[in-house]
């Protein structure tokens, strides 16, 4: 069970999470402005990189707050423990 | 029955009974070494083949001894090798498969999560000499070990560590470390998962009296040692599974441990020096020691080696040969030894035969952590490489096969994780073994011989070297795959004796390297753990939370049947002395249709909505528009995921400018809560709005049917009811039956209607005061279903299933087309959202009135049923009995489903399809009259 560092609570277990997928896919300015390719770009696709990947986590059963970690889903390490 | 029990041996007396017959034992046997004291030898037949089996280990790498307990409590496949025994056992073996409970476990199971600095696997000499180091720098250790005594191997060898035996030695460790106020001892736990940051989970076995009888440990440690010792490697050679074949670190364990001698005449089978002093030990027992077949042919290193005094001086060495068959007694056990080698072949006679093929670290946990494994071509095995986790490995685990190595690995290795957890350790000595010089072992896998069919690579599973070369002879090359193939190395092996093993046969096989094969994943759990023990307390009702509303004793007292919505009880209907649920529901929807109803609407999800920017937020959210609601108004509402699909529906009412409350549907409260989150802070986060659950705090009565205005008003004296001063779709606050309420007057059936929300505590009291008017009828969920599905009403998540969106339900308006952007709307303008083919929401009438239709069923276009495969054109969603229309009807997503009423289509159900008409959604009252009264 990954220790995942909440920005607001600390390392907690990962059962107290949900996962987001990947972070910074932005809503889009102006959704109507966009062909069905962008918009169904915008929807379905997501990268599935096997090493540094940028992830949204929400502390479900904690304070309940969205973060973005960036994580080595090779090895599980999130960045900010390695750089500790 | 003879003792085989060492002259001097005593203690408790405890009976237990094996396979029918009765036995004693002593207090600290296992059932293994019991059964070894009386002179069992075949304790079990081998499930498949039916071969006699004996004790082959002594802990909790056995594969032979599995064994059922019957008393005091059934529990199926144990190891009867880490079976203590206990007065009033009763057990038999098994060939296979065990049998669980036929009654309830009264035991209690329980959890501990536990935090540490460093967490030591395995109290042998490494683990103790590393916890005692870590621990003297302060820092919390726990020193887990998966025996009842600490001690490691050394009860089993009888070496001694400073000076003292080994048994003294570990328990002054012991009391050491009990001294160390953050330090915790852990017997009888067994660590069988190494996950995720160093997050270690053990199973412990609590002794008789105990809270509980097992305890399931998660830990996160800072550092975690691995000292979890080796296992000594079986050799494959024909006859290899006949009882009184035994690894002969076991046969010196039994001996040592426990006083036992497994036979009266041993011929040993080595690769290494270690056998030699498990040869030394059981002769100085009293076991005689035919000669020892050494694979070996340096003659003249071992004789140096083996010239002393003491047991086995005169002992026959015989250099450079291999065991080629086993001669065997009318039990199956073994009777004689055929040994060959550079002198010839000969058959020696000898009821047991040590084998010791030297060891394998046992890496189980760290390779379960990430850690890569590497071939040591001087050890030949398996040993710990680069880490993935905070761990380090001491002793024998990483190949380190001394008594004084051990220790001194251990108080390294101890040192080093308290002092990478941020501790300091003071000069601790290191404890003083004696130190010995050993050859350089051998290295044999398999004998090698024409017919490999009584060669076993695996016992339990019964795998030989046959079967592995007819593996590799089907073309398999990897070792993973010629486990699953061959099962070897599975069950409660998980690799402990026959994994390397394997893999050296396929190495063998193939032509390649072992060190290049590798070895099969190690994967939790190390031993056999119990469901029981996992589950731990969430059994029965704490399996998971049960929700009730208010009124909840109210419907149990007057016989109402329950459904499960999510986690919430719901009435389902409350039958009447001698209704069926048929009945019920059709008289309790009559009485609303006809007369009033009352239904406890309070599960439903409330959230409450507020800041100065909650009105455009919940534009942003819903797929109308709910900036222009006036205050005291309320509006039904749609909520799509981004991908245009409908996600949940519901009300909203506006309580003030900057406040407003959405119901949800009772299954999606919190997956709404939690949308509406994410988008405040993931995407909008300059929006000033706060969303908070306000379900629990309302109790919400559904008062429904043409009569349902007089009852209000009877006991909402001072709420003007009429239609004009009260108007469909908004809500009042009153006082109804004396209670501060908040009155909505909405319908979910199509019938003039209300809901009545009060305090939670208040709920009973109204509830009470509603159907104690004597004129309204309690309805369930069953009936609130078949009236809104008469009205076409889907419900979200059984009409729907995330691929539908508001245009396939009929619904375009309920989606705005005056708002720039909501979540959902561009997917609406896709090309696929607008094929003319996708599903669209109908009803159905089965031709036979009397037909109701199996919700999920499927719709073909034909009568009878074309070779496969058929086009399904969708499926039946919801189906009911119907009061109000006198016959049965659906709802079905239909593809191109408008476009085909009156068309006639066919449900496959069984027999003939049988043949059903395609209708509007809305099949009552659909000019919407009766909603006024
Ligand atoms: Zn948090």
């Amino acid at each position: 069970m990954l220790l995942i560092p909440c920005p607001w609570c600390g390392p907690r277990d990962e059962a107290e999470f949900h996962y987001g997928g990947q972070a910074h896919v932005a809503y889009p300015a102006d959704p109507a402005a966009l062909s069905d390719e962008e918009w169904a770009r915008y929807l379905f696709f997501r990268d599935n990189p096997k090493g540094r990947f940028a992830e949204r986590w929400s502390h479900t059963a904690g304070c309940r707050r969205w973060f973005t970690l960036t994580r080595d889903t090779a090895t599980g390490v999130f960045e900010s423990e390695a750089g500790a | 029955m003879t003792s085989r029990r060492r002259e001097g041996v005593a203690g408790e007396t405890l009976r237990f009974r094996y396979d029918g017959r009765d036995y004693e034992g002593l207090r600290g046997d296992t059932l293994a070494a019991a059964l070894l004291a009386n002179g069992v030898r075949a304790v079990v037949r081998s499930g498949g083949l039916g071969r006699p089996r004996g004790i082959y280990a002594s802990w909790t790498e056995e594969p032979n001894a599995l064994v059922q307990i019957e008393e005091p409590f059934p529990e199926p496949m144990l190891q009867a090798t880490t079976v203590e025994l206990y007065d009033g056992l009763v057990a038999t073996g098994l060939g296979g498969r065990g049998r669980l409970a036929d009654r309830p476990d009264p035991a209690r199971y329980d959890a501990v999560h536990a935090h540490c600095d460093v967490l030591v696997v395995g109290a042998g000499p490494a683990g103790l000499a590393a916890a005692t180091a870590a621990a003297a720098s302060g820092a919390r250790v726990i020193l887990a070990d998966d025996r009842p005594a600490a001690g490691g191997c050394l009860p089993d060898t009888g070496e001694t560590v400073d000076g003292v035996s080994g048994t003294t030695w570990a328990a002054g460790m012991l009391a050491e470390l009990a001294g160390r106020p953050e330090a915790r001892v852990l017997p009888r736990t067994t660590v069988f998962g190494y996950y995720d940051d160093n997050y270690l989970v053990a199973v412990e076995r609590r002794e008789e009296g105990a809270a509980s009888r097992e305890r399931i440990w998660r830990i996160r440690a800072r550092r975690v040692v691995l000292a979890t010792g080796a296992h000594e490697r079986p050799i494959a050679f024909a006859g290899n599974d006949r009882p009184g074949v035994m690894l002969a670190g076991a046969a010196r364990a039994y001996a040592n441990r426990y006083g036992v001698l497994a036979g009266r005449r041993a011929v040993v089978f080595t690769t290494g020096d270690g056998a030699y002093d498990a040869a030394r030990d059981l002769a100085a027992a009293g076991v005689e020691i035919a000669a020892v077949a050494d694979v070996r042919r340096d003659a003249h290193a071992l004789d140096e080696a083996l010239a002393v005094a003491g047991p086995l001086a005169g002992t026959e060495v015989l250099t450079g040969h291999v065991v080629t068959g086993v001669g065997s007694a009318p039990d199956g056990s073994v009777a004689s030894v055929t040994v060959s080698g550079p002198s010839g072949e000969r058959e020696i006679e000898a009821d047991l035969l040590l084998v010791s093929g030297g060891w394998n670290p046992v890496v189980h946990l760290f390779s379960q952590s990430g850690g890569a494994l590497r071939f040591d071509e001087e050890l030949h095995a398996f040993v710990p490489g680069e880490a993935a986790q905070a761990v380090e490995v001491a002793g024998a685990a990483r190949g380190v096969y001394t008594l004084a190595g051990c220790l001194e690995d251990g108080v390294a290795t101890g040192t080093r994780a308290a002092e990478a957890a941020g501790f300091r350790v003071p000069p601790h000595p290191v404890p003083a073994a004696e130190r010995v010089t050993a050859l350089p072992s051998g290295r044999l896998w398999l004998v090698p011989a024409d017919d490999y069919e009584t060669h076993f690579v695996d016992l339990q599973r019964e795998v030989t070297v046959a079967d592995v070369m007819r593996a590799t002879g089907a073309g398999l090359r990897s070792v993973e795959h010629v486990k699953r193939y061959t099962t070897a190395g599975t069950a409660h092996d998980q690799g402990k004796l026959f994994g390397v093993l394997t893999s050296a046969v396929v190495a063998h096989a193939t032509g390649v390297e072992i060190g290049d094969l590798g070895t099969t994943t190690f994967r939790a759990p190390y031993a056999p753990v119990s469901f029981a023990a996992l589950a731990g307390r969430d059994r029965g009702m704490l399996h998971d939370p049960v929700r009730v509303t208010s009124l909840h004793g109210w419907h149990a007292a007057h016989g109402a049947l329950f459904e499960n919505v999510g986690q919430w009880k719901r009435p389902w209907y409350y039958p009447r002395p001698g209704e069926d649920m048929e009945t019920a529901v059709l008289r309790e929807c009559r009485a609303v249709r006809e007369g009033a109803g009352a239904m406890d609407a309070s599960t439903l999800g409330k959230i409450d909505v507020q800041g100065p920017d909650a009105a455009e937020f919940l534009d942003r959210l819903y797929t109308n528009m709910m900036s222009t609601l006036k205050v005291g108004a309320i509006r039904y509402g749609v909520m799509c995921r981004a991908d245009g699909m409908v996600f949940d529906d519901g009300t909203v009412m506006r309580l003030a400018e900057d406040r407003f409350l959405a119901t949800t549907t009772t299954g999606n409260a919190a997956a709404v809560l939690d949308w509406m989150e994410e988008w405040l802070q993931t995407e909008w986060p300059s929006l000033r709005v706060y969303c908070t659950s306000v379900t629990e705090h309302w109790a919400t009565v559904a008062l429904a049917g043409p009569r349902s205005r007089e009852v209000l008003a009877g006991l909402a004296p001072g709420l003007a009811v009429d239609a004009a001063s009260f108007p469909f779709m908004t809500w009042r606050d009153a006082e109804v039956a004396g209670i501060p309420a908040r009155v909505c007057r909405i319908s979910f059936s199509g019938e003039l209607a209300y809901e009545i929300n009060v305090n939670a505590w208040d709920g009973l009291a109204l509830w009470e005061a509603v159907v104690g008017t004597g004129v309204v009828t309690p309805y369930g969920t069953e009936t609130m279903h078949v009236l809104r599905a008469e009205k076409g009403y889907p419900i979200i998540g059984q009409d729907t299933d995330g691929t539908v969106t508001p245009a396939d339900l009929g619904m375009d308006w309920v989606v705005s087309k005056k708002k720039a952007d909501f979540v959902g709307k561009r997917s609406h303008a896709r090309a696929d959202t607008s094929r003319p083919d996708r599903k669209h929401l109908v009803g159905l009438l089965p031709e036979d009135p009397g037909l109701l239709l199996p919700e999920g069923a499927h719709l073909v276009a034909t009568s009878r049923l074309p070779e496969p495969p058929v086009r399904a054109l969708g499926h039946v969603t919801s189906s009911y009995r119907s009061a109000a229309l006198g016959r049965t009807f659906a709802l079905a997503l239909v593809s191109g489903g408008r476009e085909r009423i009156g068309e006639r289509l066919y449900v496959p159900l069984g027999g003939d399809p049988v043949p059903v008409t395609v209708t509007h959604h809305v099949l009552y009252d659909p000019e919407g009259a009766r909603r006024d009264g």
